[in-house]
């Protein structure tokens, strides 16, 4: 949790984006992250993003959840509280199936969309930093990280280059923090200024 | 490119030796399987290996339909293997039809024993079923539904034809979508009164006729629906395998893989409700079916059935790698063609020769049928550009990703 300096590019078109992307990583610089306003198919691997793993998290949720059903019903029914229900035996698996089919599904998609808020560092009440307003709307944003080995001014040039038509710099804070989009404008770091200066 | 596919004479022969089997099992069948006894098995395997072939490729018809209809421009690289294989129905129809209306006119009620006239006089269940169950009717449903799924196959098939040689404008583009969308609607609807509701109770359903199920049709529909994408899987595979399908890559695979997978689930959601709802009421007559099965002695194959069509496609078919790779898919598809195969063959066997035994003489008659189902599409593959290039939807295929 740390404020980074990082060099912000605007694009107009996704088909000037990808070649960006491209040339920026072959440059060697960090990319930070790309904003766009809709999904970008194949953008994930122009940035050389790994695959994402929340489907194996979403798998492990889901026999967390079959494994909740059977067991704790088969505890009930032949331990806890034996019932005859209509002569059946009290062990009787497809009774079992419908309610553990959902307690999966249950377990599985409640588990990966609190998975998928957490890596998008999305929840209610917290905040991060937005690098350009338009980013949601219609323009296509790519931060860069400015390290000690990057010339800030000279990958300005670069991406204006690439086809980036507002270039500019900032220091932004790289995680979350409690705060509300619609109250508060602020930075995280950043001081509100003296009423009567 | 190459886009012309031209039959290798290797697979030519394989599908001549597979039917030259075929036709041994059968001459073999004819003289083993003797008497009363065997002459029910004779023609109990030949029901199940033709309807479930003459059905599984109908499936390409409805992935025809189903794709037109929802307007998936994905499958256009590979449009022509479902049309190829489709243009088997034709052929498999008429056999279908032969075999039924021998096993009805020509006595052999060891199959459907509603047949026999006088046991259904002092039978009042299957007296009440007698407005469906005769031959009268059975004949008449087989001959419009055959009649009408040939006729939608090759009209589809021809349409797409004729579409090559038209001249590429925005007005023919969407000509082409317009009578497409009509005609494929309305195979949708036959094949919604048919598959999906009453020819497997006429054809499969009837040889338990004390029994009922109205999830049965949908269960067939299912069983060689799953058979049918796994076909058409298997016949891309093996075209880009030997450098036709330019256009088809991992992301087509991809797509037939989780259309695989999904619809193996969807089988056995169907397979579980029809089962479920039997195990929990507990009636006598609707048990009838199951005591067999469960709890007689064709309980391994019915647990087969759920590991191979269920278990197997659910664990290996899961992960994104599986179904991007195309050696992975074909051993897959592989299965899952067996494992409804197998599916159909508990369907018709409890019912039928009653006892346990092992399919040498089914499996014989199924290589039969998979090497003349081969001849069939490899021909008509044959006979046509791989690509349908005058389709507006083909650019979307090119550049599909998943």
């Amino acid at each position: 949790m740390a404020a980074k300096k990082f060099v912000v590019g605007c694009f107009d078109d996704e088909a000037v984006l990808f070649p960006a992307v491209k040339k920026v990583r072959a440059a060697g610089y960090k990319i930070h992250d790309v904003y766009t306003p809709f999904p970008v198919h194949g953008l994930d691997h122009a940035m050389g993003l790994r695959e994402t793993s929340l489907h194996t998290a979403g798998f492990i949720y889901g026999i967390t959840g079959t494994t909740t059903a059977l067991s704790f019903m088969s505890w009930v029914f032949t331990t806890d509280w034996p019932m005859n229900i209509g002569g059946k035996p009290h062990f009787s698996l497809p009774a079992f199936i419908p309610i553990t089919f959902e307690l999966t599904v249950l377990f599985s998609a409640v588990g990966m969309v609190l998975t998928f808020c957490y890596l998008c560092q999305l929840a209610p009440f917290v905040k991060k930093h937005v690098f350009h307003p338009r980013q949601t709307d219609d323009k296509f944003v790519m931060a860069i990280e400015v390290t000690g080995k990057t010339g800030a001014d000279e990958l300005k040039n670069f991406l204006t280059a690439a086809g980036a038509h507002e270039v500019h710099e900032q220091t932004a804070e790289t995680g979350w923090w409690l705060g509300r989009f619609d109250r508060e404008d602020r930075l995280f770091n950043e001081q509100p200024a003296p009423l009567n200066a | 490119m190459k886009d012309q596919f031209v039959v290798p004479a290797k697979l030519r022969t394989a599908s001549f030796v597979l039917m030259g089997i075929g036709v041994l099992t059968l001459l073999i069948g004819l003289v083993a399987l003797g008497g009363e006894h065997g002459a029910t098995r004779f023609w109990a395997g030949i029901l199940q290996n033709s309807t479930f072939f003459l059905l599984v490729a109908l499936a390409s018809t409805f992935f025809i339909a189903a794709t037109t209809l929802a307007h998936g421009g994905w499958q256009l690289a590979f449009r022509r293997v479902p049309e190829a294989i489709s243009m088997a129905v034709p052929v498999l129809g008429a056999i279908v039809f032969i075999v039924l209306m021998i096993i009805v006119f020509g006595g052999k009620d060891h199959i459907y024993h509603w047949l026999d006239a006088e046991h259904v006089k002092h039978d009042r269940v299957l007296s009440w079923k007698s407005a469906f169950l005769n031959k009268g009717f059975f004949t008449t449903a087989t001959v419009i539904t055959i009649g009408l799924w040939a006729f939608f196959t090759v009209k589809l098939r021809n349409m797409s034809l004729q579409e090559d040689t038209w001249d590429l404008s925005p007005d023919t583009g969407r000509r082409i979508l317009w009578r497409n969308t009509v005609w494929c609607g309305g195979f949708a609807v036959i094949f919604a009164l048919s598959v999906g509701s009453t020819t497997p109770w006429l054809w499969l359903m009837s040889i338990d006729a004390h029994w009922f199920s109205t999830m049965y049709s949908w269960y067939t529909f299912a069983s060689t629906w799953v058979s049918g994408l796994s076909l058409i899987a298997l016949f891309v595979i093996y075209l880009k395998k030997n450098g036709y399908l330019t256009f088809v890559n991992e992301e087509h695979l991809h797509d037939l893989g989780k259309f695989m997978f999904a619809f193996s689930i969807f089988w056995t959601y169907l397979w579980f409700s029809q089962y479920m709802l039997i195990w929990y009421a507990n009636m006598p007559e609707e048990t009838a079916y199951f005591q067999p099965r469960v709890w007689g002695e064709w309980r391994p194959v019915f647990f087969l059935n759920l590991i191979l069509n269920f278990i197997l496609p659910l664990l290996l078919l899961m992960k994104r790698d599986t179904k991007r790779n195309y050696t992975a898919v074909t051993y897959i598809a592989i299965l899952i063609i067996f494992g409804h195969w197998l599916d159909f063959f508990q369907m018709v066997m409890p019912g039928t020769v009653r006892e346990l035994h092992f399919p040498w003489y089914e499996l014989g008659l199924g290589l039969g049928f998979v090497g003349l189902t081969i001849f069939l599409v490899i021909n008509q593959l044959a006979k046509a550009p791989l690509v349908p290039k005058n389709h507006p939807y083909l650019k979307e295929s090119i550049v599909h990703h998943t």
